[in-house]
């Protein structure tokens, strides 16, 4: 059994790889058999990273020793072969990863998956680009899986197609094939300068460089960091996102929630593992901070500016990146705990607000041109025989309205920051670490903040209510009619979020260890490179 | 050596981003390889040039690595050519989907004077 169980930390890699080739190979016919391998694949991956979630706090015997867990593959040794590191950080973000993909992927079965095609095989893909990204701990494998991600979510920006998708589409991979560009020029000057390409080893190489290989080496950081910062939607490098986000469908609009996540989480493994090379500037500090503060503004101004829901969800996306960032460059570690804690709340808010608004638009006026984008996926068909024949057959929930009314008030909460819900929780206890941090902060970094904080939730509640009341108090038309598999999922996002506030003691002391051995850099470096003597300069 | 293969490297990314910020999409297209081939002799030079020196050890010269070069950018830049590849691949039939759909070969999908 222990002989299976040290294989676990690929399983997040292998699972949906081999499901996303197996989906490609059966044909687009077979329905219901291709949504229950999806289906199943995704709750066996949910499953792992739960269980390495319990694995990485310890309550489970874990397979490896101490308290980060490195999988070797191939079995080569870590400067030589490629590991995959697994930590408490690691496994929540896999484990958010997840639980998001399951509601997108069940939402998406509704009927968006028939928009266009190979949409199943593609999501499985993004689920691999992501739970790699966050496995792994080497700088061009994360490069490899940035594309592996990227990829995917090229072609899922584009299901269904029309000319906004495309359009935006096309900025949006334009944009990020030049990032991809950078990335390879950092991760190739880096590698000319230390000689390696291991997080580990690159940790140690970094604090011990001369003179003018530091020069070079923080040019290498600095275009990594500004990769990162694009991913992550920092301004001013986010002027596509919005289109972007606001042109997708709606299922994959919510699995896309996270991807902003994954540059956070990128620069914020490399802060921590350069601390000792003095942090060159996109990774943290005063620099960052004040990048964050700048997007909170470009994010607040964009939500009070946005006349349709899809965009303020976009706007609000990036204003959450602004409130990480920021809380990240904040001086002290003290806050990256209730940031963790704040990121997984938004995250699932945002994904059910995503999945909410095409469900409250519906019927109404803009909604007709959705329904034409998807005529169009069909082909010319008539227009009465293909009006989403599920919708149709569908259960009408007598308490359609009500339902999306309180769903929607609900994610208003969240995304906002107005207790009792998780988002209220993330943000005081933000606020509570700004004030209570260690003297080196200024009080008046903490003052910056905490306006920027409140002013971007009390935009953002003025933006809500306003749409709100165009959406919900609109008596011009027929109540939408919602399928179970479509109204669960965003039940479900909501509901996790009130558990997160309901067990907010447990989640945060788990938010909290996360963020002290994430910011213990010389244990991971221990774990990955175990009993490593400095092997003299490249 | 070196300054010519500094040269190609600098102009081919000039060439790249000039051609990146042009208003047409074959334009961001053509930006886009040239940058990519750009970073790929990057990459390439990152393993310091050597001549005559090759990346797989060689049983009759023996193991001593200053008799090879480094094999490791040259698998790095195998990756990311495929992965430019592909890429640029599906850029450009976005691309075309784009033209087809707007009618206009425009980044911003219409003609700037046409609002």
């Amino acid at each position: 059994m222990n002989g299976w169980l040290q294989h676990l930390p690929i399983l997040p890699v292998l699972l949906p790889l081999c499901t996303g080739a197996l989906l490609l190979l059966s044909s687009e016919t077979q329905r219901i058999s291709r949504a229950t391998i999806s289906i199943c694949a995704t709750i066996a991956q949910l499953t792992v990273a739960l269980v390495l979630l319990v694995m990485a706090d310890g309550h489970m015997a874990a397979p490896w020793p101490g308290e980060v867990g490195v999988y070797a593959l191939g079995n080569w040794a870590a400067p030589f072969g490629i590991v995959l590191v697994v930590d408490r950080l690691a496994a929540i973000m896999l484990a958010l990863t997840s639980t998001l993909g399951l509601a997108t992927l069940i939402y998406s079965l509704a009927h968006w998956k028939r928009a266009g095609i190979h949409f199943l095989p593609l999501f499985q893909l993004l689920l691999m680009g992501l739970n790699g990204a966050f496995l792994t701990g080497d700088l061009f494998n994360l490069f490899v899986f940035f594309e592996v991600l990227l990829a995917a979510s090229y072609g899922l920006a584009l299901h269904g197609s029309g000319a906004a998708r495309v359009t935006a589409g096309m900025h949006y991979i334009a944009v990020n094939l030049v990032a991809s560009l950078l990335f390879l020029i950092a991760a190739a000057l880096i590698y000319g300068v230390t000689g390696t390409l291991n997080m580990a080893e690159l940790a140690q190489r970094a604090a011990t460089l001369g003179e003018e290989d530091r020069i070079l080496f923080n040019l290498g950081a600095m275009l990594l960091g500004i990769v990162f910062l694009v991913k992550a939607g920092a301004w001013p490098l986010n002027f596509w996102l919005p289109d972007a986000y606001g042109a997708a469908a709606p299922p994959v609009a919510g699995i896309f929630a996270i991807l902003t996540k994954v540059g956070i989480y990128a620069l914020l493994r490399f802060a921590v593992l350069l601390e000792d090379a003095g942090t060159p500037a996109p990774f943290g500090g005063d620099w960052l901070f004040y990048c964050g503060l700048a997007t909170i503004a470009t994010g607040t101004l964009g939500v009070l500016a946005a006349q349709k829901l899809d965009r303020l969800a976009g706007f609000l996306v990036i204003v959450s990146s602004g409130i990480l960032l920021a809380a990240f460059g904040f001086s002290g570690t003290s806050l990256t705990g209730p940031a963790l804690y704040y990121l997984v709340s938004s995250v699932l808010a945002s994904g059910a607000f995503f999945l909410l608004i095409e469900m409250a638009e519906r019927n109404r006026t803009a909604a007709a041109d959705m329904l034409s984008i998807t005529l169009e996926a069909f082909g010319l068909q008539d227009k009465h025989e293909s009006e989403h024949p599920d919708e149709m057959a569908g259960v009408a929930i007598p308490a359609a309205m009500a339902f999306l009314g309180l769903a929607f008030f609900s994610c208003a909460l969240l995304l906002t920051g107005l207790p009792p819900l998780s988002g209220f929780v993330g943000k005081f206890a933000l606020l509570a670490a700004a004030f209570s941090a260690p003297p080196e902060a200024s009080i008046q970094q903490a003052a910056m903040f905490a306006i920027a904080l409140l002013l971007s939730g009390l935009a953002g509640m003025i933006a809500l209510s306003r749409l709100g009341i165009r959406v919900f108090w609109d008596t011009e038309r027929p109540a939408p009619r919602l399928q179970w598999i479509e109204a669960g999922p965003v039940a479900a996002l909501i509901l996790l979020c009130t558990l997160l506030s309901l067990g907010t003691e447990p989640a945060m002391s788990y938010f909290n260890a996360a963020a002290q051995s994430l910011h213990d850099a010389p244990a991971y470096v221990g774990s990955v490179l175990p009993a490593t003597t400095v092997k003299g300069a490249p | 050596m070196e300054i010519v293969f500094a040269l190609a490297v600098g102009i081919l990314a000039g060439s790249g981003i000039y051609l990146l910020l042009r208003p047409r999409t074959f334009q961001v297209i053509m930006g886009l390889s040239l940058l990519a081939y750009s970073v790929n002799l990057f990459i390439f030079a990152m393993g310091r040039l050597r001549m005559g020196a090759a990346p797989i050890i060689d049983p009759a010269r023996g193991s001593d690595p200053a008799l090879y070069a480094d094999p490791v950018p040259q698998a790095l830049v195998l990756t990311a050519i495929v992965i430019s590849f592909a890429t640029t691949a599906l850029f450009l039939v976005v691309l075309l989907a784009s033209r087809g759909l707007n009618g206009t070969d425009h980044v911003d999908g219409r003609e700037p004077d046409q609002e």
